[in-house]
């Protein structure tokens, strides 16, 4: 957790705010860092963390979690952090193929996709855990990143659809916090990626945007944040 | 479990190993299957391979591109689970070349190689991978260079007197490096190399006579073969960990020529708006789960000017690790540039990959262009 964000967000681990959808959205650089962020500040904050890792593995998590101060295997060993890791899975059900329904489902379906077993497996991780067990705080959904999913065959409207169940359970119901990165496409002039990115940016109570410098290339600086509510 | 120390090739001293063994306990890529996610012995275990050596920023184990240049370009190497994306230039001259050094690169150092093309029998391919350079001859090379650089080196800019603060690329060839090696184009791979060396070959219209029995999934045909084809060889030879190896771990080494041409059945490079738009991207997100959960690094060659969409190759390039592009001059305006006049193109590198790291190390340069000598390709 990097704390000169948290400043400028003003928040800090103890006062968290409650049921709010965050957008992370970069543009030509890589706003992976921000991401970051997130997960280790809602785990030093105590909150039930659901994360949807799709395109790196598990142990990149952890080796830059270790290195921002937080341990994401003792977090999923008692519970706080559930993890589903998008490559791993996603070899398993391709080569595989499973009984039960599983979050991956749409990766063997030939047509635009339905998200709603990935909706179930994020209810069911973060609903609320009965008596008897050490009380988190909010529960939070994580998701790296919501563009990988255009890219897998699923369609824009589907992915709001599932960012809005998740609003609705994480956010509504449960007053947790929902935290998404979508990457910004610039001149590529990718239409359903625009589409989730307008959908979510007004659905959203906070833009983070990761830009990378007008001028062009300076070594130690990376870009540019900017942040709209 | 004792190490089986090979001949150490490549590796750094122990005392950078240790550091990056207290750091992280298992590298970038998980293990299914039995294996201690040891702490030093796994790490050393891992050291231990031929052709590799860790990263200086993370303790990443790399392998060499085949080209030192290029190596130093991406940080050291290219990461073992990782893919590199090689943009092709524009008549297909150059990135034959940069796939052939990885490919023979894998054969020097020993490790496993998988070929897979559509257009030319992997076969045919391997028979034209470039000689390596041996010290002894490499030696005798540079002692004629050597004289002509060094009155170069004297004669001292007047105006643009800041450049001359900058360093200067390697290019001529270090006798001392295990890691990367040296290759003559002009020369082809003496026979005995290929045959003491492992390799699969993946060549599309044989593999794509028998019929499918799998459910239909909006991925390509031959993509799903080459998938089903991959995992099979990671899984047999025991890349992933799941057969505890008993001789020395490898790394396998994937090549795919020519990915998302209409060779392998694709469309994209036809119309804008396909059907299949999500074939290539699959097939890549696919490709890295695989490579993630075990000891390989693949190169893809991909025809990204034929393809007509631009969202398509936006999703290409986020979904590969690192991606290096290249364009030649052959037959555009910067031909007769005297700017230009000394070099074949130039080379972009458009991303590199940031693994259990937040940031990754560009180098000084950006301005890089490339030229193929008599023998060598260098980049400069």
């Amino acid at each position: 957790m990097f704390p000169e964000l948290n400043n400028l967000l003003n928040t800090t681990p103890d006062q968290a705010e409650q049921g709010k959808l965050t957008l992370l959205c970069d543009a030509k650089t890589d706003g992976s860092f921000l991401v970051h962020h997130f997960l280790s500040f809602y785990l030093k904050a105590n909150c039930k963390v659901c994360f949807v890792a799709l395109i790196q593995s598990f142990s990149h998590y952890n080796i830059v979690g270790q290195k921002l101060g937080v341990s994401l295997t003792t977090a999923r060993e008692c519970g706080q952090l559930v993890f589903l890791e998008g490559l791993k899975s996603a070899v398993d059900i391709f080569f595989r193929p499973q009984e039960d329904p599983h979050p991956l489902q749409f990766l063997r379906e030939a047509n635009s996709g339905n998200l709603q077993p990935l909706y179930e497996f994020v209810q069911e991780a973060l609903k609320p855990m009965d008596s008897g067990e050490a009380a988190w705080r909010c529960p939070v959904l994580l998701v790296d990143d919501l563009s990988v999913l255009l890219s897998l065959g699923v369609g824009a409207v589907a992915v709001l659809d599932f960012v809005h169940y998740c609003r609705a359970t994480v956010c509504r119901e449960q007053k947790g916090n929902v935290v998404a990165l979508v990457h910004d496409s610039g001149d590529a002039e990718d239409e359903e990626n625009d589409i989730l990115l307008n959908g979510l940016g007004h659905q959203s109570h906070l833009i983070l945007r990761a830009e990378g410098l007008a001028t062009g290339f300076c070594k130690d600086v990376h870009g540019q944040p900017k942040g709209s509510s | 479990m004792a190490a089986a120390a090979t001949c150490g090739t490549g590796t750094r001293s122990t005392g950078s190993v240790v550091v990056a063994a207290s750091r992280n306990n298992v590298t970038s890529f998980q293990r299914r299957g039995p294996r201690a996610s040891g702490t030093d012995s796994g790490c050393s275990r891992l050291v231990s391979i031929a052709g590799t050596r860790p990263s200086v920023r993370n303790g990443q184990l790399l392998v060499s591109t085949g080209l030192p240049a290029l190596d130093q370009l991406l940080g050291g190497g290219l990461a073992v689970g990782t893919v590199l994306l090689i943009e092709e230039d524009k008549y297909n001259i150059y990135s034959p070349l940069l796939f052939k050094y990885f490919l023979a690169e894998g054969i020097v150092t020993g490790h496993t190689l998988l070929v897979a093309s559509a257009k030319e029998d992997p076969a045919d391919i391997l028979q034209e991978l470039p000689a390596p350079l041996l010290d002894d001859n490499c030696k005798k090379e540079c002692d004629e260079d050597i004289c002509n650089h060094k009155t170069e080196s004297n004669i001292k800019m007047k105006i643009a007197w800041r450049y001359q603060l900058l360093p200067k690329m390697e290019a001529r060839p270090v006798s001392s490096s295990r890691f990367g090696h040296y290759y003559d184009v002009s020369k082809r791979i003496p026979q005995e190399l290929i045959e003491a060396s492992k390799w699969h070959g993946f060549f599309l219209p044989e593999k794509i006579s028998s019929t499918l029995n799998v459910e239909p999934c909006s991925l390509n045909h031959g993509y799903i073969k080459l998938l089903q084809f991959i995992q099979n060889i990671i899984y047999e030879e025991g890349f992933d960990g799941s057969n505890p190896q008993k001789k020395q771990k490898n790394i396998l080494r994937i090549g795919i020529q020519n990915l998302g041409s209409p060779l392998w059945g694709d469309d994209i490079c036809w119309t804008e708006n396909c059907d299949s738009s999500h074939s290539l991207t699959k097939f890549l997100y696919m490709l890295r789960g695989l490579l993630r959960t075990s000891l390989s690094a693949c190169i893809i060659t991909v025809p990204t000017h034929l393809i007509q969409n631009k969202a398509i190759i936006a999703r290409v390039t986020n979904l590969s690790d690192t991606v290096v592009g290249l364009e030649s001059f052959i037959g555009s305006e910067k031909e007769t540039n005297p700017l230009y006049k000394d070099y074949h193109g130039l080379i972009h590198i458009r991303q590199i990959p940031q693994l259990n790291n937040l940031i990754y190390d560009v180098s000084d340069v950006k301005d890089l262009a490339f030229k193929l000598k008599r023998k060598l390709f260098t980049i400069e």
